[in-house]
């Protein structure tokens, strides 16, 4: 009896890694970043578009905004396509093309990121350069290569979610008259809403974080975009950017900007679970 | 003017089909020309040769031995936590505020960006506990990312174990431990070994969080405490820096082809699992 005691011991401890390895990253990342956060101001850190760190000018809004806008780009290419695959595998297909079709899609999420942002470099930049005009790398081209890595996360969410209708809905639908394509638009989605919005935010959690391949094809550049064309910088590509040779208030201040990302993913993450929970 | 609601179905019907379509190509399209252009560079020399002049020349050797001695290294140290806590979630408790803490912060971990982790891995590993760009600091970094797979997996390949299995383990007077490591897991191995397999995947593709805590060093590592360039970090200098185009597109066609079929294989395993108890 002593012994399955022990056991249980154990297994709580172990149990108990994941959430005291999150505490212990935001511990340390919160440790590293807030003195110069302290130093700077946080209106100043947050509010300046101003980024010199050797001449002591630590201002992340340039990369903010962009961090944001890529975000919101590759959901305006990633939500409708990754819920019209979700919808037809989910709802419009037979059960053969089903299981076929939903483990290929996923290996979307297997191919590397720095894959995506090689193919990014080699095919989309050079499309965007002479087709669309400015240097290629840029705003347009990070959105749209993050719309393509985050379909796998919102295509798998989405399916469970529709996957979770009863088909009573949808039978009393079709018995009343509508066409499949009414029941899924008035029935079946509307009942699906929370695991839809849930796949939705947990893409943007995943587009926000991406750094490889954004680093490769968004240009880098460190101003507030003005069009689509520009290169820009997000808050991931910054710190990768240049941790390898920054020192002193600088590695701060990369640790200041993992603070944001990480506050940002933290509340992306929360609402997500919020919306699971109340259903 | 009205459509006929069975007119517009077809018409929206197609449209969804298009775009599946289109999302299938673009998968297509990628693996296609990764294969094209990288598949001829790989030759049994550019396997075991060791890169020359910054991988200009050479083959990647030293990095297959980095990437393989951190993956394994994070495997080894992400299983029994992961195997660890989906045994304690399925089999010791009931849902409660206890499970809850633990489940939301798997959850969270699955949710942390890998540059985040990279910077962790950075300042704990390398600074502060003075591991330097290693082996070890990769493999520890790396074991974090892969721990909530390892542990989602787990869990579900233990409760697919039918509750019957159990009680008739109890009813012969088994402890619960003796269930656990004699039934239950066996039962549920399928299952455990896809989480392990996912994770080689994730690991073999890993960046963000290597080049900061593995460093990019393209000698072969032979101790805990060397730097090692893994594939994914070599092919990312490779191609971003424009040192190799031939050898960027071979070292990625290796990685890929090898990723996609370990989840191939994984995903048919669980597939298997599955249907043996539902």
């Amino acid at each position: 009896m002593k012994k399955e005691a022990f056991i249980e011991r154990v297994l709580l401890f172990l149990a108990l890694s994941s959430i005291s390895t999150l505490l212990l990253i935001t511990v340390f990342i919160f440790l590293e970043g807030l003195p110069l956060m302290a130093h700077v101001g946080l209106k100043k850190f947050l509010l300046s578009s101003h980024w010199a760190p050797t001449k002591g000018h630590f201002g992340i809004l340039a990369m903010i905004i962009s961090s944001i806008l890529v975000t919101l780009g590759a959901m305006v290419l990633g939500v409708p396509l990754g819920l019209a695959c979700a919808i037809v595998l989910a709802e419009f297909s037979p059960e053969k093309v089903k299981t076929l079709l939903k483990p290929t899609l996923e290996l979307l999420a297997g191919i590397p990121s720095v894959v995506y942002g090689f193919l990014g470099v080699v095919w989309l930049v050079p499309l965007i350069r002479n087709h669309l005009g400015g240097p290629g790398l840029s705003l347009l081209a990070g959105a749209i290569i993050l719309g393509i890595m985050i379909l796998p996360t919102i295509i798998s969410i989405s399916i469970d979610a529709l996957s979770a209708v009863p088909d009573l809905y949808r039978d009393g639908s079709i018995a009343l008259g509508a066409t499949e394509w009414q029941t899924v638009r008035r029935v079946v989605l509307p009942a699906a809403r929370s695991g839809i919005i849930t796949a939705i935010i947990l893409g943007m959690g995943r587009a926000v974080g991406e750094t490889m391949a954004v680093i490769m094809v968004a240009g880098n550049a460190l101003k507030i975009p003005h069009s689509i064309l520009d290169p820009v910088r997000t808050l991931t590509s910054n710190i990768a950017l240049e941790l390898a040779y920054a020192s002193g208030r600088h590695r701060e201040a990369l640790f200041a900007t993992g603070i944001v990302l990480f506050v940002i993913i933290v509340i992306l993450n929360l609402t997500a679970t919020f919306i699971t929970r109340r259903r | 003017m009205r459509l006929d609601p069975r007119i517009f179905q077809v018409f929206v019907k197609a449209g969804l089909w298009l775009l599946t379509g289109f999302t299938l190509l673009i998968l297509v399209f990628i693996i296609v020309t990764i294969s094209i252009k990288g598949l001829p560079q790989v030759t049994p020399s550019f396997l075991l040769q060791e890169p020359h002049d910054m991988g200009r020349t050479g083959g990647i050797f030293s990095t297959i031995v980095a990437t393989a001695y951190i993956t394994l290294l994070a495997i080894l140290l992400a299983s029994p936590l992961g195997v660890g806590s989906a045994i304690y979630l399925t089999e010791y408790t009931r849902e409660g505020w206890i499970t809850r803490i633990i489940r939301f912060g798997a959850e969270c971990l699955a949710g942390v960006p890998s540059i985040i982790l990279g910077l962790f891995g950075f300042v704990l590993f390398v600074m502060k506990l003075g591991f330097g760009w290693s082996i070890l600091s990769g493999g520890l970094s790396l074991a974090i990312m892969l721990l909530p797979i390892i542990i989602r997996t787990s869990e579900e390949a233990i409760k697919a174990v039918p509750p019957e299995y159990r009680l008739v383990c109890f009813s012969l007077g088994l402890s619960k431990w003796q269930t656990i490591t004699r039934i239950v897991l066996p039962c549920a191995l399928p299952g455990i070994t896809t989480g392990i397999m996912l994770s080689v995947g994730r690991s073999l593709g890993e960046t963000a969080v290597l080049l900061f805590t593995a460093g990019a060093a393209l000698r072969t590592p032979v101790s805990l405490f060397d730097s090692g360039r893994t594939m994914a970090v070599h092919f990312y200098i490779l191609a971003r820096e424009g040192i190799s185009m031939p050898n960027a597109y071979g070292t990625a066609a290796i990685l890929m082809i090898s990723i996609l079929l370990i989840n191939v294989v994984a995903y048919s395993l669980m597939q298997r699992l599955m249907k043996r108890y539902t």
